[in-house]
């Protein structure tokens, strides 16, 4: 990949954010370039998902900025708004409604053209194989099914950056291969970037252009996954991302489903 | 558009939760029944007339208060289901989406107001001029905004249903207690009365007293106005609590 050349879509400066007690990121530094795909990978707690809320508007910074796409996201929540596409960590979805209304819903909520909407809607829910059961409630849905219809609507928009917030937990390896194909085919034809988080090494690093690992709020490496193997002398990325962030587990909470809020609120 | 769609997802979630709408019509008939025929005898001894045409209004205006608060208070369970995530990160100003899902609230509100009334009539309420008990829809209405701006205003700030008892308890319960939905406002002590003045649910009751029953105690043109400023000011409030919501 030819990052240097590249110009840069995200551009993460001194980014700072202070709960109450917590320093749950504390001043970091990075950037993505356009078209490319950036893994942001950590242990539980480490202050990704707080990072992924203030680039995309939901949080704001203690102090530091994020240009998004041109957009200063603290200053222009609008246009980076706009400009962005996500698929959260935890449900999102209207569970009163049926599949193919919270499609529809951001298919208007994003301004795109009905014919357009109405057969990418299809080819979407075709892919991750809901589109038989699209007049059905999403409560009556799995926790499997759940999920992909959230990656189908994050990808109904086609936008410029999409970020991903650990997208592939609990989905078995057929859909997760073709959510993969589909992000794929969406770079090479539209030059979308992606930002990643996952815990799944092996999806970093057969997905990931460039990685950063953060731990404790901080930064402690990033690089391609060869550079980071390199600089630890280890031969997986696994092996890498242990010798970087230690062995010890964290004692913040998981992040499957289920009642969030209060786990946010107390998350790094 | 976008505030047509959210409003069309209040109407469905409410058209889908059929025991809701049911279930929250056992205590407006509750209320009708026991008190309408249970202090009636009394009512009209102490020369108020027919009490039932007092206190319908009353009651309707109560329905509507505690839906469009339910309403306006599902900014929560929307924050902790997730889907107002959704809705945040969307390139709409907060405006628009609190705007548009204020009127779906304040929607649902009326129609359970309409379904009230429908009632009130079986059991014997007369309201004084078909013309009239149609502008009272819009009365209806304005106290349904009002209040669901109120409920989302509250919700904005709140982190989880934990504070939903602290809120009716404390405001919901006053402000219909207080409102003179039940009882005449003209001989009132004092304290209660400049309560019951500064209770914009009041005007709301007035208003419909007005419209249904032509016994309006301030004024049809005051209870307007009151109203109309009452729903302004809540709902500019009620945005920009909820354009400052951070999850």
């Amino acid at each position: 990949m030819t990052e240097i050349f590249s110009p840069t879509i995200i551009e993460v400066k001194n980014l700072v954010k202070r709960f109450k007690k917590v320093e749950a990121v504390k001043d970091i530094s990075f950037s993505v370039a356009k078209g490319e795909s950036f893994a942001f990978l950590g242990p539980n707690g480490a202050g990704k998902t707080t990072t992924i809320r203030m680039l995309t508007t939901l949080l704001d910074p203690t102090s530091g900025s994020v240009i998004l796409n041109g957009f200063n996201v603290d200053k222009n929540p609008s246009d980076t708004r706009r400009s962005f596409g996500i698929v959260f960590q935890d449900p999102s979805l209207d569970t009163e409604l049926t599949a193919y209304e919270n499609m529809y819903i951001h298919a208007v909520l994003y301004a795109i053209p009905k014919d357009i909407y109405t057969k990418r809607i299809e080819e979407l829910m075709t892919m991750v194989e809901l589109w038989d059961r699209r007049d059905d409630l999403v409560k009556n849905f799995s926790g499997g099914m759940k999920r992909r219809l959230e990656i189908a609507r994050g990808l109904l928009h086609h936008p410029k950056v999409l970020f991903l917030d650990e997208p592939t937990l609990g989905l078995d390896p057929q859909t997760r291969n073709l959510m993969w194909n589909y992000i794929k085919d969406l770079r090479e034809k539209e030059g979308l970037t992606v930002f990643f988080t996952t815990h799944y090494m092996e999806e970093a690093d057969r997905n990931a252009d460039r990685i950063a690992i953060i731990d404790h709020g901080v930064i402690v490496a990033q690089g391609k996954s060869e550079d980071l193997k390199k600089q630890t002398n280890t031969e997986t990325l696994e092996d890498a991302f242990l010798a970087l962030t230690g062995k010890d587990i964290r004692e913040t909470t998981g992040s499957d489903g289920g009642n969030m809020m209060k786990m946010w609120h107390g998350r790094r | 558009m976008i505030l047509y769609i959210l409003w069309l997802r209040q109407i469905k979630r409410y058209l889908r939760s059929k025991s809701r709408i049911v279930g929250s019509l056992g205590q407006p008939i509750l209320f009708l029944v026991a008190l309408g025929f249970g202090f009636g005898p009394i009512y009209a001894k102490a020369g108020g007339g027919d009490y039932l045409q007092f206190l319908a209004p009353g009651i309707i205006a109560m329905s509507i208060l505690f839906t469009a608060i339910f309403a306006g208070i599902e900014v929560i369970w929307d924050k902790q289901f997730g889907f107002l995530k959704e809705t945040l990160v969307a390139p709409v100003s907060r405006t628009k989406i609190m705007i548009g899902r204020t009127l779906g609230g304040a929607t649902v509100a009326t129609i359970q107001g309409l379904i009230v009334f429908i009632i009130t009539l079986f059991i014997g309420f007369r309201p004084v001029s078909i013309l009239m008990a149609v502008f009272s829809f819009v009365i209806m209405f304005l106290i349904a905004m009002l209040f669901t701006a109120l409920g989302t205003a509250i919700a904005s700030r709140l982190e989880d249903m934990q504070g939903f008892q602290l809120i009716s308890n404390f405001l919901v319960m006053p402000i219909f207690f207080l409102s003179g939905a039940l009882f005449p406002v003209d001989s009132l002590p004092k304290g209660i009365e400049v309560v019951v003045r500064i209770d914009p649910l009041s005007y709301g009751v007035d208003a419909l007293r007005g419209a249904l029953s032509n016994t309006a105690h301030f004024g049809l043109g005051l209870d307007l106005i009151v109203l109309v400023s009452f729903v302004v000011i809540i709902t500019i409030i009620g945005a920009w609590q909820f354009s400052k919501i951070e999850i």
